[in-house]
């Protein structure tokens, strides 16, 4: 068996060796990605049970302190129920507005091309510059909401609802620099939410749709009956993506905020780079990274069942 | 031209056996139908044979030389698979022309030769277009064209003709044959269909469960089925086949007839043949029933054709006396099935 | 009756879909007249943010041009880009082609496996990466960057790709090597020229994720002549003396239209890969 092996390996040219040709096509990618991810990986665990940092390359094992370090640190239990806040609001309130978008982009028109362009920019644009927008929008002094608001008399003069300072500082506020960052991820998020639910729509057979319009079903009864349940595995795509997204992102946080003021939209990713970079503390960065890995593993098995499921279909 | 010899091919996928020690000559010039039904592993023997599937035991000849080894282009061999296998983004005068790019031809001899291919199946017109541009007739000669353009050792097809509607495979079946008598190639033609199989074949190999069951003429397989599958597998409906005593016995539909239809003299078996459903073909008349035999008191189902010209009155519900010439009885092992010699 | 339904209902249509607009370009709107406001209109809280109160100016425009690193950010990002669309080509089109014929389960969950890998978000692999980027000796260089890219081009265009040789069928394939070509042959002649807008989707789309990144770009290069666009504007540009808006404005713009343009056109094919198969 060997040796008719080995005799087909030599006798064949190697341009018509099958086994030769793939193993040749397919190590470099798993090389690099080993290299370049496993590794990263398996490091960023190893740092995060030692004392390096970027300044001195010898560092020795103190096993579970970074993570007591960190856990007892004020800071980054605030940046980790703010990612889970940041995320999950931001989320459900993709999931239901994604679904009426897709539902009113889904009706054919005229110029539909430019309507669907528009409506994915923010997902289509580089993040870091379509924040940029938003933070000259919720400017301290020349934010246009505070001039609608001072405009229609909700702000800045006496008795004013909103009181009568003459603007809101939305990224000054820790609440309002909370909500402030839930918007912008919802915004970055709802174009593609609403581009995999309408692929999702496109997709359900035309007879079906018919089939139920003849047995006088309503809007609200296909709605909710025929479409909704067809959806539910593509619905569940968007939305673990949009979580894995979110979850991950330090830009909006980063370019907004900083994590400010005084840490109160801090998330886990940020904080990690504030830490791990910026303060050139490794250990405690991968330490606070890690924290990221169990949630994002949960999701990655809950794709796997969702995109199994789908393929029987 | 070459003859092909399969000399104890054998072929696993893991655990699972799906062609189990082949034995087939073809010599040169002949036309070799590799019949059964799908998943018998007739298209991986075609496969084994082109170059494109490893073999895992055995040997296949070509020409007098082993090819296990050699890669497809080595072999020169032609093949038109199930689905064509246009090129779709060339054009059909492209498609035809590419294998003969291949050997490195001349500009002036490629396209003397692509034309003498595509006058040969009457495309001519259609060398400009695109695969898609074309009707299912119309790829099937294209795919032909391409692999007769080079004149190959020998022609591989795999079910080329299942694509096509019923009225346009009878015609495409008759150029075919008439086109591989003119040029002699050698052929080896994979079908499920026995009725290609029966028109088409010099000889006919039957597989099932990835051996070969019988070799042989059309007339011999039809006729004198080596074991109960091919019995059953050829003819349409297939041959009778009922349990008596120590042996199978079997008999075409067509040579079970009403008693008076034959001469006693010839030496024949009645049965008694109560009919349950009949059926008028045109042509012929399907009779479905059971029989019953002395020595057992089990029915069989059996079925009887009987040409409509022959204005016999049957009617369902009742029995009636039929008898088949001993001369047209089959007999196989119960246990093995294969054929036994006559009593 | 039906009729005044069917109005509404479309009436109703139409106004959501003008707020869904509203909401998504607003910021992008509001770049665009920063761009062409002049500082003191920009600059006043009392005049109406929305209109020009003032005549429109190029100032900004020219200040962002030649007064910035804004081209050479550009550049970087042109350059990063083009050398990353390259080595993914040269990766991922054996991988995905080799797994595409794999036979059985293997190359599927193989594939799977790769694509998920897209997924390790880079804030958990930046700190130890910088590690191996100055082992490397690549720190502040781009070559840091045309290094780390293809962890998340490769998996992705892979899987891509993958989709994208699976509807190219076998005997096509196996067609050219009977008629004369080595399987290599067979892949260079046949399949190549027949995956060519699978190709584009994938230059494509390297070059506008290499065009979005932020994170690694950030953590990975601090001096200001070796930033890329993402990078470069909104740190250089706001962290300054002051903040100036308009160029700002303007160099956010610029880049985000020509890449969404892009990206559009090619996003079909995105989220089919995106939903694994789940939509064709």
């Amino acid at each position: 068996m060997l040796r008719q092996d080995i005799k087909r390996m030599l006798t064949k040219n190697w341009m018509d060796n099958k086994k030769l040709l793939s193993a040749i096509m397919i190590t470099p990618a798993i090389l690099y990605i080993l290299i370049m991810v496993g590794l990263p990986l398996i490091l960023a665990i190893f740092y995060s049970f030692s004392d390096a940092t970027t300044g001195s390359s010898d560092f020795k094992f103190i096993g579970l302190q970074n993570f007591r370090d960190i856990l007892e640190d004020p800071i980054f239990r605030k940046s980790l129920m703010n990612t889970f806040i940041f995320t999950f609001s931001s989320q459900i309130i993709v999931l239901i507005l994604s679904n009426i978008l897709a539902m009113v982009l889904a009706a054919n028109y005229r110029g539909k091309w430019i309507v669907r362009f528009l409506i994915l920019l923010p997902w289509t644009a580089p993040i870091s510059l379509g924040t940029i927008g938003w933070l000259w929008m919720l400017d301290s002094i020349f934010s246009p909401f505070d001039w609608i608001l001072r405009y229609m008399g909700l702000l800045g003069t006496q008795n004013a609802l909103l009181g009568n300072m003459s603007n809101m500082y939305w990224l000054g506020e820790p609440v309002y620099a909370m909500a402030s960052v839930i918007l912008v991820h919802i915004w970055r998020i709802l174009p593609l939410s609403t581009v995999i639910l309408m692929a999702g729509l496109s997709s359900i057979p035309h007879d079906l749709m018919e089939a139920a319009s003849i047995d006088g079903a309503g809007f609200f009864r296909t709605f909710f009956k025929i479409k909704i349940p067809l959806l539910i595995p593509i619905m569940s795509i968007s939305l673990l993506f949009g979580f894995v997204f979110t979850f991950t992102d330090m830009t909006v946080v980063y370019v907004l905020t900083r994590g400010g003021p005084i840490h109160s939209t801090q998330v886990l990713s940020s904080w990690a780079f504030l830490k791990g970079i910026e303060a050139g503390d490794l250990a405690h960065g991968a330490a606070i990274a890690l924290f990221l890995l169990p949630l994002l593993a949960c999701v990655v098995i809950l794709i796997l069942k969702l995109a199994r499921r789908t393929e029987v279909t | 031209m070459a003859q092909v010899e399969i000399r104890n091919v054998s072929k696993s996928f893991g655990d699972v056996k799906v062609v189990d020690n082949v034995n087939i000559f073809i010599k040169e010039g002949e036309f070799l139908v590799l019949l059964g039904p799908s998943g018998c592993g007739k298209t991986t023997l075609l496969r084994m044979i082109a170059g494109l599937e490893d073999i895992t035991s055995g040997e296949i000849w070509i020409g007098g030389k082993v090819v296990n080894n050699t890669s497809p282009k080595e072999r020169n061999i032609a093949m038109v698979f199930q689905s064509y296998a246009l090129y779709p983004h060339m054009s059909v005068f492209e498609n035809i022309q590419f294998p003969l790019k291949n050997q490195r031809m001349n500009k002036e001899k490629i396209r003397e030769k692509v034309e003498w291919a595509a006058g040969m199946f009457g495309i001519e017109k259609l060398l400009n277009r695109k695969p898609r541009q074309l009707s299912g007739g119309e790829r099937q000669r294209v795919a032909i064209a391409r692999a007769m353009v080079r004149s190959p050792n020998v022609f591989l097809l795999d079910e080329p003709l299942s694509n096509l509607d019923a009225k346009l495979r009878a015609s495409a079946r008759e150029e075919l044959q008439q086109f591989q008598e003119k040029v002699g190639i050698t052929t080896i033609y994979v079908t499920h269909d026995q009725i290609e199989a029966m028109g088409l074949g010099d000889h006919i190999a039957v597989m099932s469960k990835g051996k070969v069951h019988q070799i042989g003429t059309p007339k011999e397989v039809y006729n004198n089925p080596a074991d109960t599958f091919v019995a059953s597998f050829m003819g349409s409906p297939p041959m009778n086949l009922i349990e008596k005593d120590d042996s199978i016995l079997g008999f075409r539909p067509e040579n079970f007839v009403p008693i008076d239809m034959l001469n006693a003299d010839e030496g024949i078996e009645t049965l008694e043949f109560f009919v349950t459903w009949f059926e008028d073909l045109g042509s012929d008349s399907l009779v479905y029933g059971n029989v019953k035999f002395q020595s057992s008191s089990s029915q069989k189902h059996v079925v009887s054709r009987l040409q409509s010209r022959a204005n016999i009155k049957i009617e369902k519900g009742k029995t009636y006396t039929f008898a088949i010439k001993r001369q047209d009885l089959r007999f196989f092992d119960v246990k093995t099935g294969y054929k036994k010699n006559a009593h | 009756m039906g009729k005044l339904k069917k109005i509404y209902s479309k009436s109703f249509l139409g106004l959501s879909a003008f707020f869904f607009i509203l909401f998504s370009t607003f910021p992008f709107y509001w770049m665009l007249i920063a761009t062409f406001k002049r500082d003191h209109d920009l600059f006043s809280p009392n005049n109406n943010p929305f209109l020009f109160n003032e005549p429109a100016t190029i100032k900004h425009l020219s200040e962002l041009l030649f007064n910035t690193l804004f081209l050479k950010y550009m550049f970087n990002t042109f350059w990063v880009g083009t050398v990353v669309v390259v080595i993914t080509l040269i990766i991922a089109v054996p991988a995905a082609y080799c797994l595409s014929r794999w036979s059985g389960k293997t190359g599927e969950n193989l594939g799977i496996g790769i694509f998920l890998t897209y997924l390790v978000p880079p804030t958990l692999l930046f700190i130890p990466l910088s590690r191996i980027i100055s082992f490397f000796g690549l720190h502040e260089s781009l070559g840091a960057l045309i290094l780390i890219y293809p962890t998340f081009t490769i998996p992705f265009c892979t899987w891509l790709l993958m989709g994208f040789f699976k509807s190219i069928p076998k005997d096509i394939e196996e067609q050219a090597m009977i008629d004369g070509c080595s399987r290599l042959g067979a892949m260079i002649k046949i399949i190549f020229p027949l995956s060519i807008s699978g190709i584009l989707t994938v230059i494509v789309f390297t070059f506008t994720l290499t065009m979005h990144e932020f994170i690694y770009a950030l953590s990975f290069i601090s001096v200001s002549a070796h930033k890329t666009i993402s990078v470069g504007v909104p740190t250089e540009l706001v962290r300054g003396d002051v903040f100036r808006w308009g160029p700002l404005m303007a160099g956010a713009l610029i880049p985000s239209i020509p890449v969404a343009i892009l990206y559009t056109f090619f996003l079909d094919r995105f989220i089919s890969g995106f939903t694994m198969g789940a939509v064709k």
